[in-house]
């Protein structure tokens, strides 16, 4: 745990001093306000609604910053053969995989902190639920943290960060898609694509403020399968 | 300390290494030589627990590297052929941080931190971002990074590469004095380097062990008796007829001549000293010098790859 721990560390402090880290952030956050003000404030809606646009808007921005955040992550170590360093080291190659998630998570979680300036001034100005706000913060981690964890299986796979953001981007779609083979599958079929979606069935009882076990059992299984994929494809490059 | 037995690596179906054996003391030196491409990076990276072998027995400390890796690993500091830094880091916090990912505890990874950049002359900059360094100190840095935490078994890939004359001289200065410390396992392109540093040789070519040994066995196993040489009063054909003339001297030739004084060279045993010495004398040559010349290891190398790639 130790090792995880010094790897988070070192690699948040990297997102900090240095440009990319604050350029993420600065791009999510102007993009999520634009929209925010566009479409979530735009006509006459509910309290309730506009949050709940709010949540729908974040979470696409969430996984969009998460494939980015995340593209450094093993690529960059390949790259820049600082891999060497950590494979020689104690260190197993799950701890190296974890270390690297974690501090991709606590940079995310900070971004997505940042946007609640937005939900606030709804608290503010109407009429809305601390535990809507609550479950719908609580869905933006989860799905964060599982678009991370596929980032994260994407930067092992490449030395290059801009494939890497293409094969992450590529499976999140894949993901995302789901739903709409589910439409267009008989069942049981549609049933597996509906409860592989990424976003539809899983996020949008947390954008209306309910949690439900299942969608964060959902999250939380597609996080472990992605970084236990990684921790596999570090394994095997010691054969390479 | 270190036992290879069978080391195979295939990269598909090309045999980066073959099938090599070689054992290492604790507390020797050992050069590492081959040309690019020989197995010399295969090799330092699966005792450096980097790569897995497909095939072969690795132990370092009777622990095996492939059994044990994580407890093989705590025991050796590895450099490989471009030093893993990062680049927005300061030298000390890097070098904090490598020592404590490789066990050294908080409260001592300071101390250590200082023994390290020390010995390989960083403490002025200790607080420098690491991409400002000039390609000196980051050779030096990454060779501080593979002893921070004080390891028996040092295996520096290429530590010289890239470096100029003169930081050449103050990295053989610094791996010099890491002698009797640790174990240290170096590879190198420049054979003087490797002659200067090295107790003992392990020559690589096309992925298999051709030869082992100091440099003065391999002259012997390779050259016989090495050669003699000897600075006499010009002219030196006197000199020359009479060393043509003893039975046991073979190749005399002429080195050099100037300013009064020849440079003869020839083949014959050490013994036989005396004996040319007074054959010398006995033709009326003036000597002022009579030497045992060992064969050069560039001689060596290139007679031990040469004679494999036929």
């Amino acid at each position: 745990m130790r090792s995880v721990v010094l790897i988070a560390r070192r690699e948040l402090a990297g997102y900090f001093s240095t440009l990319s880290g604050y350029v993420i952030i600065a791009a999510v956050l102007a993009v999520d306000a634009l929209m925010f003000n566009a479409i979530g404030l735009a006509g006459n809606k509910r309290s309730a609604e506009v949050l709940n646009q709010f949540f729908f808007l974040s979470s696409g921005m969430t996984i969009t910053a998460a494939v980015f955040i995340s593209m450094r992550l093993l690529a960059e170590e390949r790259q820049s053969g600082t891999i060497s360093l950590l494979y020689s080291s104690p260190v197993r190659d799950g701890e190296i995989v974890l270390g690297k998630f974690f501090s991709a998570l606590v940079f995310l979680l900070v971004l997505i902190a940042l946007t609640a300036f937005m939900p606030a001034l709804i608290l503010v100005n109407g009429k809305v639920s601390l535990g809507h706000i609550a479950a719908g913060y609580l869905g933006l981690v989860l799905l964060g943290s599982a678009s991370l964890a596929i980032g994260t299986f994407g930067s092992a796979l490449s030395r290059s960060q801009i494939l890497a953001v293409i094969i992450s981007g590529c499976m999140v779609v894949a993901l995302l898609t789901c739903w709409m083979l589910a439409h267009v599958t008989e069942r049981p079929l549609s049933e597996v694509f509906t409860a592989m979606a990424l976003h539809n069935q899983h996020f949008q009882p947390f954008q209306a403020g309910l949690v439900h076990l299942r969608d964060v059992v959902y999250y939380l299984a597609v996080t472990y399968v992605a970084l236990f994929a990684a921790t596999r494809v570090l394994e095997a490059r010691r054969w390479r | 300390m270190i036992r290879v037995q069978g080391l195979t690596k295939y990269y598909g179906h090309h045999a980066a290494i073959r099938n090599l054996a070689f054992q290492i003391e604790r507390g020797e030196v050992i050069g590492f030589l081959g040309l690019n491409g020989a197995g010399k990076t295969t090799t330092l990276k699966i005792l450096g627990c980097v790569l897995l072998p497909t095939s072969g027995r690795v132990t370092i400390d009777e622990l095996d590297v492939v059994g044990n890796p994580h407890e093989v690993r705590k025991r050796i500091g590895f450099l490989p052929d471009a030093p893993p830094l990062y680049e927005e880091m300061t030298v000390g916090a890097y070098l904090s941080f490598v020592a404590q990912l490789r066990g050294v505890s908080a409260q001592a990874a300071p101390s250590r931190v200082q023994t390290a950049e020390e010995q390989m002359a960083l403490r002025e900059v200790h607080r420098e971002i690491i991409s400002s360094l000039s390609h000196g100190f980051r050779q030096r840095l990454g060779v501080a990074q593979a002893l921070v935490h004080n390891p028996a078994l040092v295996i520096l890939d290429e530590p010289n590469s890239g470096l100029d004359p003169a930081q050449i001289v103050e990295m053989r200065a610094l791996i010099k004095n890491l002698r009797g410390a640790h174990t240290i396992l170096i590879s190198s392109h420049i054979l003087s380097e490797i002659s200067q540093t090295c107790d003992r040789l392990l020559i690589i070519q096309e992925g298999e062990i051709v030869a082992q040994g100091t440099e003065s066995e391999l002259a012997r196993r390779l050259g016989g008796s090495g050669f003699i040489e000897v600075d006499v009063r010009s002219p030196a054909r006197g000199a020359l007829d009479a060393l043509n003339a003893l039975p046991s001297v073979q190749n005399v030739e002429l080195e050099s001549e100037g300013d009064g004084v020849a440079t003869i060279r020839f083949r014959a045993p050490a013994e036989m000293r005396p004996n040319i010495t007074r054959a010398l004398v006995a033709a009326n040559v003036d000597i002022y010098r009579i030497d045992r010349v060992e064969e050069k290891l560039e001689s060596i190398f290139l007679k031990l790859t040469r004679k494999e790639a036929a």
